[in-house]
């Protein structure tokens, strides 16, 4: 029993479909660059912060590892509004996506801090820098260099995860492909072309952040 | 014990002074008691067996390992147990290591400027003048755009001493700095040593090259057991030794 495949009922929902595909974007360009921001700085507080700091961040690291993205997006989208914090949909995913990003880069960054050598936070002592500037200038940027592949996958996860995001209407690709397979009653090419869209956007992403990686930690990935 | 009495020019107060330094890890004492005077423009080699407490001894002068008791005197910096900022310690104490540190992200000349622009702070071009003198002097300045992994043992030695040079140190500290490298790459590293010797910079060196020391040491201090036992000109140190550990020490260096 041969299926026959008939794009043709998608052109007229071309419009839906690149206003999905931009919003997919353009959540994981913020979630991607804020998360990433947070993992910094979770990784640096974790590293080099006192002792209450570190089991601030490492609460929060576990808390969001171990529950549903999902549910963390339930969470801040259904849930907060009952403490009077009332997000639109687009900030709750954002915000969602940001949270669940940070703490996995927040490990991940980690892991590359602390394959740092000793001898080089030394070095750097020994030249008189202070300790952020020896995190800043010493140990940032190859350990971002070690880890960029990992912390690549994981941002692709999260641009992969933000179909969830559909859950709370907010309006990106798995949303547009919903909408349209309701009314044009072609499920099989909405998800196919959709599928197809996700690979190629997956595909882009790690492309770019390969390259990314290549002119920002040049040096960390020659060690 | 004490150095000064004969130093080379005894009225002088000695650039760095160590009194009774004190340094235990767990419960092993590696450091029982150290007094030291290093007048300025002299040319120290500290030696000893593995474990006699040099490497921490030396270490301690710039502050990477904490002393728990006694005092550090560089140049009017005074360090003690109880000082947390030791920057201004550092600013006066260069410090070489065995496995070189440099930063493998930054080339020669990055790994040369970075702590004259973030810790100096200085200008770009300034910073670039002085990275470039440094490089130059240690003959390294067709090196500036090199990546550490693109050169060889002895050339990312040099770029390290060049590295505490720019900093403008009133002395360096070097910790067995060509321990690590292949025979044939360790002449290049000491021969800028002796050089920066014969300018009058002020250096302590941790070193297992003993000829290196008794041609280019003002005086030797021979460590052991967390104590100086022995200390004076190279020549008397070898040639006379007075204890028994130093004389077994001169013996196994020189069989070899």
């Amino acid at each position: 029993m041969a299926y026959r495949f008939d794009f043709s009922s998608l052109a007229d929902y071309t419009p839906v479909l690149v206003q999905g595909v931009a919003t997919t974007v353009g959540l994981t360009l913020i979630g991607g660059v804020l998360g990433v921001g947070i993992g910094i700085a979770g990784a640096a507080a974790r590293s080099s912060g006192n002792a209450p700091v570190r089991f601030a961040v490492g609460s929060y690291v576990e808390l969001i590892r171990n529950t549903p993205f999902l549910v963390q997006l339930f969470f801040i989208f259904f849930g907060l509004p009952s403490l009077g914090v009332r997000l639109p949909e687009w900030q709750a995913a954002v915000l969602a996506m940001v949270i669940n990003l940070g703490a996995y880069a927040t490990e991940i960054i980690r892991a590359g801090i602390d394959a740092t050598p000793k001898g080089q936070i030394e070095a750097g002592a020994s030249l008189g820098m202070t300790g952020p500037q020896i995190f800043r200038y010493i140990i940032l940027g190859p350990a971002m260099g070690k880890i960029w592949p990992a912390l690549t996958s994981q941002i692709i996860i999260v641009m992969l995860g933000s179909s969830v995001c559909s859950q709370i209407a907010v309006e990106e690709l798995s949303f547009a492909a919903n909408f349209i397979q309701s009314r044009n009653f072609r499920p099989f090419e909405v998800y196919f072309l959709a599928t197809a869209l996700y690979l190629a956007l997956a595909i882009a992403l790690r492309w770019l952040l390969a390259r990314l990686g290549d002119r920002m930690f040049r040096g960390g990935a020659r060690v | 014990m004490s150095l000064a009495d004969q130093s080379v020019s005894p009225s002088a107060r000695p650039l760095v002074k160590l009194s009774n330094i004190r340094k235990s890890f767990g419960s092993v004492e590696v450091l029982k008691g150290v007094d030291m005077a290093v007048q300025e423009g002299q040319v120290v080699a500290m030696i000893g067996r593995s474990g006699s407490g040099k490497s921490t001894l030396l270490r301690s002068i710039n502050g990477l390992e904490r002393i728990d008791d006694g005092v550090i005197e560089v140049d009017g910096e005074c360090v003690d147990p109880s000082q947390i900022d030791l920057r201004a310690l550092r600013l006066k104490v260069g410090m070489v290591f065995q496995q070189f540190n440099l930063f493998p992200h930054l080339t020669a000349g990055e790994n040369v400027m970075l702590a004259l622009k973030v810790v100096k702070k200085q200008d770009k071009a300034a910073c670039r003048a002085a990275a470039e003198a440094a490089l130059s002097k240690v003959g390294l300045g067709h090196k500036f755009d090199a990546y550490p992994s693109q050169l060889s043992g002895g050339q990312q030695q040099r770029v390290a001493i060049a590295r505490s040079l720019a900093m403008a140190p009133k002395v360096l500290l070097c910790d067995e700095i060509t321990s690590a490298l292949d025979p044939e790459l360790v002449n290049e590293v000491l021969s800028v040593v002796r050089q920066l010797a014969e300018e009058g910079m002020t250096l302590l060196l941790v070193t297992h090259e003993m000829r290196f020391a008794r041609e280019v040491c003002d005086s030797l201090v021979f460590m052991h057991g967390g104590r100086i036992i022995e200390h004076g000109p190279p020549a008397e140190l070898f040639d006379r030794p007075q204890t028994p550990e130093l004389a077994q020490f001169v013996g196994m260096v020189e069989a070899r």
